[in-house]
């Protein structure tokens, strides 16, 4: 057992996974995860080359050649880090190039925020990576060991980023179980991959598709892989509990939800306040519970439905918006839950790292007891609306 | 009978899609006899993402990752350190166009330079983003018409000079970077070899005719080339560890004229246009005689 920040954590992972080539580019509050993986290898902790680049886009490029080339890599990003890569996360899920990354989520500027904030990973939702949202330091390196494991399987081959809220869980400590290397290894063998570069392998990778085919082909493959990453997640949370010992629901995890009537689903940190909220209001009698989403891609519908047709309303908790119409896990929510008929109400809450305290949570849980089906999305504790103080 | 020293070996295939008479055809064609077999090479937007064929198709003998615009520089520094860490000795290429490397990856060039990588960087300069269809880029030189610098009643054809990539690259002090044509293909393949047996980032600037967008029918491409360089509009040298050798000297460069007329990009200059042109020509010529003169200095250190 160590004590480790969230980012230390990532670092690591990134040492317990054999990650070989590691590329990437400072940027708050991501930086003490690169700065722990150059201590790593300056300390012969690590063996990996780290290619300190020039830019975030170029840390993306240079982890899809040298992924491209059999290697395991790893890089890490926050916020405007992350949105200048969007170009090339695509191509990364294009070239099926099972990267994993650590994304310390962050508010985007303007105005200028350091503070967390989902908008920017949320914005990557159509990128082809998987996403994975942590609640704590351990959720983060198991979370990164099974990426690793499900990502490189042949029937996946698809990237990975693992979420942690800035500062929440980035600079905060708490004691991690380490694995070491070798119990590692016994669970994630070397990389793999079917097709890589070799001059004894004349390839093309990437070449011009006429739209007669097989582009479309290719991309429905990527969406097969995605679809069925969801089966893959839930028997891999199984197998890393009996070599590891830490159990995971599988793509969501359920608390008190089973006889709850009112449901709130979220995702992240706020998640850890909101089971001391749902403990309360459980003591006081009030049927409540509480889906944490850890997986938004692939989209877990399947546990979400099956809680909104026994529940009689939902609230959605989105710490991003999309601009013209609700928070996204709300929309993608909305519509998992689909036909049941249960009001699904979008709180907006803690955008640029507004705290999100118990009292705000309760607050939340108490307005969507009241069942009102009046009004769709609620943005909370707005600086001029009493209503949440 | 007189051997030629140019490999025989093809790693270019017949039945690519270049366009007829293309000067990257040949630059590609003769980077690989220098280079050989054991090559990864990696190529962004320009031209040759399209060259080699449409999927499954491919003309190249050496595999091909093809990538986005701007990262042709951090692409081979990817491959370059993923090579180290398989204990592989390859030689990893970027090949990109003078849009992807004077303009929009400069950056990741400059990276992958400073971060000294053991890749050889090469452009095939075709003066123009010819794969959208001629827009103007950094590289296109004084009063070309492109189709973003068209001609009409205001006569818009470039009015900035080419920018001088090879000097950018210099002041990274990597341990080679040369000027190669195509029409003079020993000199070519001499340089490619060179570069081959050193190891940390090497730039190869390579002038590519483009008939298609160059206006200039396409059995003039050599010729064209040629006259780049006995005009000095683009003169061979190398340069080793900061110290400069002209490699083509030209003891009576012809007129830069005789190189402008043969192509209908510059067919509306005026004879001050033309003299702008002679005059940056000369001043570059005179500056490289110097560069040449004095960099020797440093052999002594």
């Amino acid at each position: 057992m160590m004590l480790l920040t969230g980012n230390e954590t990532a670092a690591y992972a990134a040492k317990v996974c054999r990650a070989k080539v590691v590329a990437a580019y400072p940027i708050t509050p991501q930086t003490t995860v690169v700065e722990k993986i150059a201590e790593l290898i300056a300390n012969g902790e690590m063996d990996a080359k780290y290619i300190r680049v020039e830019s975030e886009h170029s840390a993306m490029a240079a982890c899809i050649a040298a992924e491209n080339s059999g290697v395991r890599t790893f890089t890490a990003t926050s916020a405007h880090g992350l949105t200048l890569m969007h170009e090339l996360l695509i191509w990364a899920s294009g070239a099926r190039l099972p990267i994993v990354m650590s994304v310390i989520n962050r508010a985007m500027a303007p105005p200028w925020s350091v503070w967390t904030d989902q908008q920017d990973s949320m914005a990557q939702r159509d990128t082809g990576w998987m996403q994975v949202y942590a609640e704590s330091n351990q959720e983060v390196m198991d979370s990164i060991i099974m990426a690793y494991k499900v990502g490189e399987r042949e029937d996946i081959l698809l990237p990975t980023m693992v979420m942690e809220d800035a500062f929440i869980l980035s600079h905060t400590s708490e004691p991690v179980d380490v694995p070491t290397e070798e119990e590692v290894a016994s669970y994630l063998p070397d990389l793999k991959l079917p097709y890589k570069l070799d001059p004894d392998f004349p390839a093309g990778f990437g070449s011009l598709i006429m739209p007669e085919g097989p582009y479309m082909e290719f991309r429905y493959k990527i969406a097969e892989a995605m679809d069925k990453a969801r089966k893959v997640i839930r028997e891999e949370c199984e197998e890393f509990e009996k070599k590891f010992g830490r159990h995971y629901d599988g793509l969501v995890e359920f608390y008190r939800t089973d006889d709850a009537d009112v449901n709130l689903i979220m995702l992240g940190t706020m998640a850890s306040t909101a089971k001391e909220v749902v403990d309360e209001l459980r003591s006081e009698g009030k049927k409540v519970g509480l889906l944490r989403i850890r997986y938004f891609r692939p989209f877990p519908y399947e546990e979400i439905r099956e809680v909104a047709m026994n529940s009689s309303y939902i609230g959605v908790c989105d710490r991003s918006y999309t601009f013209g119409y609700g928070g996204p896990i709300w929309s993608e929510v909305r519509s998992a839950a689909y036909p049941a008929k249960v009001f699904v109400k979008n709180y907006v809450v803690g955008l640029g790292g507004r705290d999100i305290t118990p009292k705000v949570l309760r607050k939340i849980y108490e307005d969507a007891l009241t069942m009102k089906e009046d009004k769709e999305i609620e943005w909370v504790g707005l600086l001029w609306d009493e209503r949440w103080r | 009978m007189r051997r030629t020293t140019i490999p025989e070996e093809e790693y270019m295939l017949p039945g690519h899609s270049a366009c007829l008479g293309c000067g990257g055809a040949l630059a590609m064609r003769y980077l690989l006899k220098g280079l050989g077999k054991n090559t990864i090479i990696s190529i962004p937007a320009c031209c040759w993402a399209v060259i080699p064929g449409v999927y499954p198709s491919r003309c190249l003998e050496v595999p091909l990752l093809y990538t986005a615009f701007e990262v042709t520089g951090a692409a081979i520094s990817g491959i370059a350190d993923a090579m180290e860490v398989l204990g592989k000795d390859v030689n990893v290429v970027g090949f990109a166009g003078d849009g992807g490397t004077v303009d929009i990856g400069l950056q990741a060039l400059s990276g992958m330079l400073e971060r000294r990588h053991n890749a050889i960087y090469v452009l095939y300069d075709n003066e123009a983003y010819m794969n959208t269809g001629i827009q103007r880029s950094g590289a296109t030189p004084y009063g070309a018409w492109t189709t973003t610098t068209p001609v009409g009643k205001r006569r818009m054809f470039k009015r900035e000079h080419k920018k001088d990539i090879m000097e950018i690259v210099v002041a990274h002090e990597i341990p080679y970077a040369a000027t190669l044509n195509i029409a003079y293909p020993e000199d070519f393949i001499k340089k490619v070899k060179k570069a081959k047996e050193i190891k940390g980032p090497k730039f190869l600037h390579i002038y590519a005719p483009c008939p298609t967008g160059w206006r200039y029918p396409p059995n003039k491409t050599i010729e064209v080339a040629r006259l780049a360089t006995e005009t000095l509009m683009f003169p061979l040298y190398e340069v080793e560890e900061g110290v400069y050798t002209i490699t083509k000297k030209i003891k009576e460069p012809k007129p830069v004229k005789e190189y402008l007329k043969t192509q209908g990009r510059f067919r509306y200059l005026s004879d001050e246009d033309v003299q702008i042109i002679q005059k940056w020509v000369n001043h570059r010529w005179k500056k490289l005689l110097l560069k040449e003169k004095y960099s020797r200095e440093l052999l002594e250190e």
